[in-house]
C-alpha cells in the first residue's frame, strides 16, 4: 500500500468504529421498537463512507458539518455512546442538545462537530462560512458537510458550491450517494448519473469513490483535505454506497425497493469487506476480533444503562437559551 | 460631531466596528467595490480588504448560510441583503438556522451575527423591493429586530447589534437613508437593547410606530391640537412594554402605525398587548393605521397605500372622538 498515513493499527481502529456504529445502530432499533427511543435514523451501510472520510480529517479540530445519516462519523470523530445514548434518549445531559431535540440531529462543541437541523442540505452553506472564517483567521482548518444525494436538489447545495469555489474556500462537501431518498430514486433525483458530475459546472474536482471501502473513502478525502488546506479550494466527494435499513424507523422501504436489491448490496457489506481484509492481512485474528466485539457489547450495554437512568431535562427550562443577552 | 445623514452614519458604524474587532466581517452582493447599491459599506473593502469585506455571489442563502457558519465559527459577520424582500430566499437560514442554533444545542452554539437589509416605501422601488416584513421575524424567537429612524439611532443600534451575542436583523428605511442629515458622535456608543424612545411628551394620545412612519408621526402630531406622546419602538423584537403601557396609562388614548399590512402586523400585538395590560386606562379603542391588505402597489398609488400625514390625522381624531 502507498504511503497514505495508515498505520495497522490505525485500520483496526477504522474497523473498530465500523463495527461499533453498527452495534449502537442496532440497539437504537431495539430502543425503539421498545418504545424508548422516539425515531432511529440509521448509518447502516454507511459506515465505510463515515468512517474512512473521519480518519482522514483532523478529527476534534477540523469542522465536521453531519447530517442525520451520520451516527459512524461522530463516533470516529469522538463522540461516546454514552453522549449518543443520552441523545437518543433526550437526557439532560445530552451533549449535543440537552435533550432538546430529536434523535440524529448531531453536534458537539468541543468535537468541532457543529449543530445541526431537520432541513437538510442546510448545512453545506455552514461548513462553507465556516470555512471563510478559517480562510480569514488562518486556523488552517477544513470544513466537510456531509449529506445525501437527495438533498443535492436544494438550491442551497449549488449555492454553497458556487461560493465556495468562486473563494476558494477551505471546505469539502461529502455525499453519501446511497440511491434514495426516503423512496425516490437518484434517478428521479437528477438528469446525470454522478453527484460528482456536479463539481466540473462549478469549478472543483469532483470524485467519486466506492463508499464501502474506507481505505479509498480515506485517501480521497485525505488528498481533498490536502487540497484545502493548501488553499486550492473545495473538492465535492460522491460515495457511492447503500442503507441497508428503511431511511428511518418510521419508513417500510419494501414500498419502493426490492428485496433482492437490498441482498444484492448486503454482498458487498462494508464490515464483511473490511473484516475479510484486515484478517488476510494479519491486522484481525479470532483473538483481537472477540476482544473487540465484547468491548463493544460492554460499551453498549453500559451506554444503554447509563441513559436510560439518566434524569429527563427540566421542562421549566423552556426558555432558557431562546436568547442569550 | 458631524451632521451625517443615516446612510453615512452606518458606514461610519461599520468602520468603527470592522477598525476595532478584527472578528468583523461584512458580506452580501455589490458590498465591496461597489460599496453597496445605496454606498452604505462605501470605502470599506478599499480600508480593510476582500477578506473582510467580502462580495458574495448573488444567493441570499448562502449569504445568511454563510453569516451562520462564520458567527459559529468565532466571527462576527455582518451580511447584508440588499432589499428586505430578497430575505424570503434566505428565509430557511434566518428562521430556522439562525434563530435556533443557540436553544437547539442548549446553548452550546450560538450565531452572533448582523443581517442589514433595506426595505420600506416612498421610494418609487418595484413590487418585493418596498416590503415591510418586519413581522415574519418578530415572530420568530431567536432573533432580534431592530429599525432605526434617525441617523443618531442607526449608528448607535448597529453597535448595539454588532455586539449582541444572537442574532440581530437590522432594518433600515430606504426612504430615511438620505432624507435629512443629524448632529452624530465620531466615536463610539451604544443605543441599549431594547429600548424604546419617546420622541415627543404629551398628555391626550399615544401615537406608537417605528421606521419610516416616525417622522410622518411626528409631522401629524404638530399639526395637530391634540396633544400627542410619540414613541419610536426602534426594537421590534424585544418591544419596550414599560415605555408603550406607561404612555398609555398617561394618555389613554392610542393609535399604532406601521407601513407592513395590516393583518398579522406588529400593529395588531402592540394594540392587544396594551387592551391586555392596560385596559382600565383606555378610553377609547386603540387604532391603527398601516398599509392595506394587498401586495405593494405601483407609485401611482403607493402614496396613499402608505400611512401618510391624512390617515394619521384621521386615526387622531377618531380616536378622540369615540
Ligand atoms: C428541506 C427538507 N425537505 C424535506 C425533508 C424531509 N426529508 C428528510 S430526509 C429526506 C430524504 C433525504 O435523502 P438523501 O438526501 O438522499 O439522504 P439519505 O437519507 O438517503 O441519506 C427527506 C425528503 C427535510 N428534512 N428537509
Ligand atoms: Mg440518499
Amino acid at each position: 500500500m502507498a504511503d497514505n498515513g495508515l498505520t495497522p493499527e490505525l485500520m483496526k481502529e477504522m474497523y473498530y468504529y465500523m463495527v461499533l456504529s453498527r452495534a449502537v445502530d442496532d440497539r437504537m432499533w431495539i430502543l425503539n421498537r421498545q418504545g424508548k427511543a422516539p425515531v432511529v435514523y440509521s448509518s447502516n451501510g454507511h459506515e465505510a463512507a463515515q468512517v474512512g472520510s473521519a480518519f482522514a480529517l483532523n478529527r476534534g479540530e477540523d469542522w465536521i458539518c453531519p447530517y442525520y445519516r451520520d451516527l459512524a462519523l461522530v463516533l470516529a470523530y469522538g463522540m461516546s455512546v454514552r453522549d449518543v445514548m443520552l441523545h437518543l434518549l433526550g437526557r439532560a445531559q445530552d451533549p449535543n442538545s440537552g435533550g432538546r431535540q430529536m434523535p440524529a440531529h448531531w453536534g458537539h462543541r468541543q468535537l468541532h462537530i457543529l449543530t445541526g437541523g431537520s432541513v437538510v442540505a442546510t448545512q453545506d452553506v455552514h461548513a462553507t462560512g465556516l470555512a471563510l472564517a478559517s480562510k480569514v483567521l488562518k486556523d488552517g482548518r477544513v470544513s466537510v458537510a456531509y449529506f445525501g444525494e437527495g438533498s443535492t436538489s436544494q438550491g442551497e447545495f449549488h449555492e454553497a458550491l458556487n461560493f465556495a469555489a468562486v473563494h476558494k474556500l477551505p471546505v469539502i462537501f461529502f455525499n453519501e450517494n446511497n440511491g434514495y431518498a426516503i423512496s425516490v430514486p437518484a434517478r428521479k433525483q437528477m438528469a446525470v448519473m454522478d453527484v460528482a458530475a456536479r463539481a466540473a459546472g462549478y469549478g472543483m474536482p469532483g470524485v467519486i469513490v466506492d463508499g464501502n471501502d474506507p481505505l479509498k473513502v480515506y485517501e480521497v478525502t485525505r488528498e481533498a483535505a490536502e487540497r484545502a488546506r493548501s488553499g486550492d479550494g473545495p473538492t465535492l466527494i460522491e460515495a457511492k454506497t447503500y442503507r441497508f435499513v428503511p431511511h428511518s424507523s418510521d419508513d417500510d422501504d419494501r414500498a419502493y425497493r426490492s428485496r433482492e436489491e437490498v441482498q444484492e448490496w448486503k454482498k458487498r457489506d462494508p464490515l464483511v469487506m473490511f473484516e475479510q481484509r484486515l484478517t488476510e492481512d494479519g491486522i484481525l485474528n479470532d483473538d483481537n476480533l472477540t476482544a473487540m466485539r465484547q468491548q463493544i457489547k460492554d460499551l453498549v450495554n453500559d451506554a444503554t444503562d447509563f441513559a436510560e437512568q439518566a434524569p429527563l431535562p427540566d421542562p421549566g427550562t423552556l426558555y432558557a437559551e431562546v436568547y442569550g443577552s | 460631531m458631524s451632521q451625517m445623514t443615516m446612510v453615512q452614519a452606518i458606514n461610519h458604524a461599520l468602520r468603527l466596528e470592522l477598525g476595532r474587532n478584527e472578528r468583523v466581517l461584512v458580506l452580501g452582493e455589490d458590498v465591496g467595490r461597489n460599496g453597496g447599491v445605496f454606498r452604505a459599506t462605501d470605502g470599506l473593502m478599499a480600508a480593510f480588504g476582500p477578506d473582510r469585506v467580502v462580495d458574495m455571489p448573488l444567493a441570499e442563502s448562502a449569504i445568511v448560510g454563510a453569516a451562520v457558519g462564520l458567527a459559529m465559527g468565532g466571527m462576527c459577520p455582518v451580511a447584508e441583503i440588499q432589499f428586505l424582500g430578497f430575505i424570503y430566499e434566505a428565509m430557511d437560514q434566518m428562521a430556522s438556522q439562525a434563530a435556533r442554533v443557540r436553544f437547539r444545542s442548549n446553548g452550546r452554539f450560538s450565531a452572533p451575527l448582523v443581517v442589514r437589509a433595506p426595505f420600506g416605501g416612498g421610494v418609487r422601488t418595484p413590487e418585493v423591493h418596498s416590503d415591510s416584513l418586519e413581522a415574519l421575524f418578530v415572530h420568530t424567537p431567536g432573533l432580534y429586530v431592530v429599525m432605526p429612524s434617525t441617523p443618531y439611532d442607526a449608528k448607535g443600534l448597529l453597535l448595539t447589534a454588532i455586539r449582541t451575542p444572537d442574532p440581530v436583523l437590522f432594518l433600515e428605511p430606504m426612504a430615511l437613508y438620505r432624507s435629512f442629515r443629524q448632529e452624530v458622535p465620531e466615536g463610539d456608543y451604544e443605543i441599549p437593547l431594547g429600548a424604546a424612545r419617546v420622541v415627543r411628551a404629551g398628555t391626550q394620545l399615544t401615537l406608537v410606530g417605528w421606521g419610516p412612519v416616525v417622522p410622518v408621526m411626528e409631522e401629524a402630531a404638530e399639526r395637530s391640537a391634540v396633544s400627542c406622546d410619540i414613541i419610536d419602538l426602534r426594537w421590534l423584537s424585544p418591544i419596550d412594554w414599560p415605555c408603550v403601557l406607561a404612555s398609555v396609562e398617561k394618555t389613554g388614548r392610542a393609535v399604532v402605525v406601521h407601513e407592513a399590512v395590516r393583518t398579522g402586523g406588529l400593529g395588531a400585538e402592540v394594540a392587544a398587548t396594551i387592551q391586555e395590560r392596560a385596559f382600565l386606562s383606555l378610553e377609547a379603542p386603540v387604532m391603527r393605521v398601516t398599509g392595506y391588505d394587498t401586495p405593494y402597489p405601483v407609485p401611482l398609488l403607493e402614496d396613499d397605500w402608505l400611512p401618510n400625514l391624512e390617515r394619521i390625522r384621521h386615526a387622531i381624531k377618531r380616536t378622540m372622538e369615540f
